[in-house]
């Protein structure tokens, strides 16, 4: 039989395509039990993501009705309008959504993927991490063996594993680093910018290290690297944001969520303004999660977790590719 | 030449870095949760054949090599350059021993020719996979062994020395695989 004839074929096996059914039943049943409301939004809006480093895809809405013509975003995350629901008063919430970047391919990106995303009302982000642990735990049971977890805050990390300080280093310092690693620079790097050689540092020496064998929270972001968490003064201020590694895979990222709308919005029209000075086009900012925020967020975190990437590690494989059934290349 | 996206980059495109060619081998998209996302990549320097590692920010671009395979006719050697022919147009071109590296002791005139050409100028030259030689000189056998087992050496007429069973004679015909050096049977004239 020629290749050509098995390229219609899943690329997931059954087992793991299996294993992603009764991972989403687990789930189901853990937020049931706890009483967390499960909601659908829209995946197309007429607003976007304004962080410069995702691109959504955009289509035109062609009719019938009075919003022909208009300009439609894929979301690439659920969070708008779950804050939405949020500020209406529809108490905690949980979505398993398939969402949609531009521009993401390889071994743990697929330009389609699933988050299960979720906000608990009342919560902190430290109150989250001990439920998203209870989840995760709970759902690797039996696949995967794990060691008790940990907590680093951002600066932690950095000390432990590059002897440096992220909210005091300057951007030479952090070449340095980089040069002494033997990391090759990329050409092009920003020199009044630290943040992208805080991610270049975390991509390359750090994140392959963590989260081995156990579940490893790193939180409190520097103040620019917040998005959509609040802020917590001090000095210097952090964001209160965290991210959950296992096995040198990052699962998911959460936040303290910021509730004002003052603070959002000015968040929105900087990196709007960002995307511009990259040459990136500016979106359309979301103005009726502004207004939601305007009449009052409840005190919550939210979480966004990589369901495709969770599924890959329970089901002891290297790419997620593996446990979707057709992944863009055969899409 | 065109300029290569870092989306666009995949295994065995050529590109340059740092004035020289340079193959892909493996492209690896990583990105922290937020930020910026970087493409690491393997490439394979082509004048030395070295692997080294390279990051890109993600969308940044890589100036294309002007790098070409082409079958060229092998004519002669002057004693210092390998000289070449295009049996399309006649045309007719030089390779230096840097280019030409561990194929020169398996070319023999006439023979076709996988080049490697950067910007026009050949690069690196690979021989055939199998070739045809004839034994100059090794060692008699022993009589009566045709086993094979064991062997000994052989130099063929471009001077390339392979090991051959011990029944095979000066003046005989081989056929040689040039990937392993290794002899594949003897060729009735």
């Amino acid at each position: 039989m020629r290749p050509a004839d098995t390229a219609w074929r899943p690329r997931a096996d059954w087992a793991a395509l299996r294993l992603r059914a009764e991972l989403l039943a687990q789930i189901r049943a853990f937020f049931a039990a706890r009483r967390v409301l499960e909601v659908e939004t829209p995946a197309l809006s007429g607003a976007a993501i304004t962080d410069p480093h995702l691109a959504s895809f955009s289509t035109r809405y062609s009719g019938p009705g009075p919003q022909y013509g208009r300009m439609l975003y894929l979301h690439t995350s659920p969070e708008f309008p779950m804050k939405r629901l949020l500020a209406a008063g529809s108490g905690s919430i949980y979505q398993i959504a398939r969402v949609f970047r531009d521009g993401e391919a390889g071994h743990r990106h697929n330009p389609e993927f699933t988050l299960l995303e979720w906000y608990r009302v009342g919560f902190d982000h430290h109150e989250l991490m001990d439920e998203v642990t209870e989840l995760v735990k709970a759902l690797l049971a039996g696949r995967l063996a794990l060691a008790e977890p940990e907590r680093l805050s951002y600066r932690e990390l950095f000390e432990r594993h590059l002897r440096l300080d992220p909210h005091r280093s300057r951007v030479q310092d952090l070449a340095a680093r980089a040069a002494r690693w033997g990391l090759s620079v990329p050409p092009g790097m920003p020199l009044a910018d630290v943040d992208p050689w805080l991610d270049l540092l975390l991509t390359h020496c750090i994140e392959p290290e963590l989260g081995q064998g156990r579940l490893s929270f790193v939180y409190d972001y520097p103040a620019s690297q917040a998005a959509l968490a609040r802020l917590r003064p001090g000095d210097p201020p952090v964001g209160e944001r965290f991210e959950l590694y296992l096995n040198g895979v990052e699962l998911a990222n959460g936040f303290h969520e910021l509730g004002d709308a003052r603070e959002q919005r000015r968040r929105f029209e900087a990196e709007n303004a960002r995307r511009q000075a990259l040459g990136l086009p500016a979106v359309p900012i979301d103005e009726p999660l502004l207004a939601a925020l305007d009449s009052g967020l409840p005190d919550c975190a939210g979480v966004a977790l990589g369901l495709d990437r969770l599924v890959m590690l329970a089901a002891g494989k290297t790419s997620i590719q593996e446990v979707i059934a057709f992944p863009i290349d055969i899409a | 030449m065109a300029t290569y996206s870092t989306n666009e980059f995949k295994g065995g495109l050529k590109i340059m870095l740092d004035g020289d060619p340079y193959a892909i081998v493996e492209n690896e998209f990583v990105k922290p949760g937020k930020g910026q996302a970087f493409n690491r990549v393997k490439v394979r320097n082509l004048k030395t054949g070295r692997v080294i590692e390279r990051t890109f920010k993600s969308g940044d671009t890589a100036e294309g090599a002007d790098v070409v395979d082409v079958e060229l006719q092998y004519l002669y050697n002057d004693g210092e350059y390998w000289h070449f022919m295009d049996q399309q147009n006649y045309e007719q071109l030089t390779a230096d021993a840097t280019a030409v590296g561990d194929a020169a002791k398996w070319l023999k005139e006439e023979a076709i020719c996988q080049v490697t050409l950067w910007n026009g100028v050949p690069l690196s030259v690979a021989a055939p996979n199998f070739v045809i030689m004839t034994i100059v000189e090794t060692d008699p056998g022993l009589r009566g062994d045709t086993s094979g087992g064991g062997g000994k050496p052989a130099t063929l007429e471009t001077g390339a020395v392979v090991r051959v069973p011990l029944f095979v004679q000066s003046g005989e015909v081989i056929k040689v695989d040039t990937r392993t050096g290794e002899y594949v049977s003897r060729v009735k004239e």
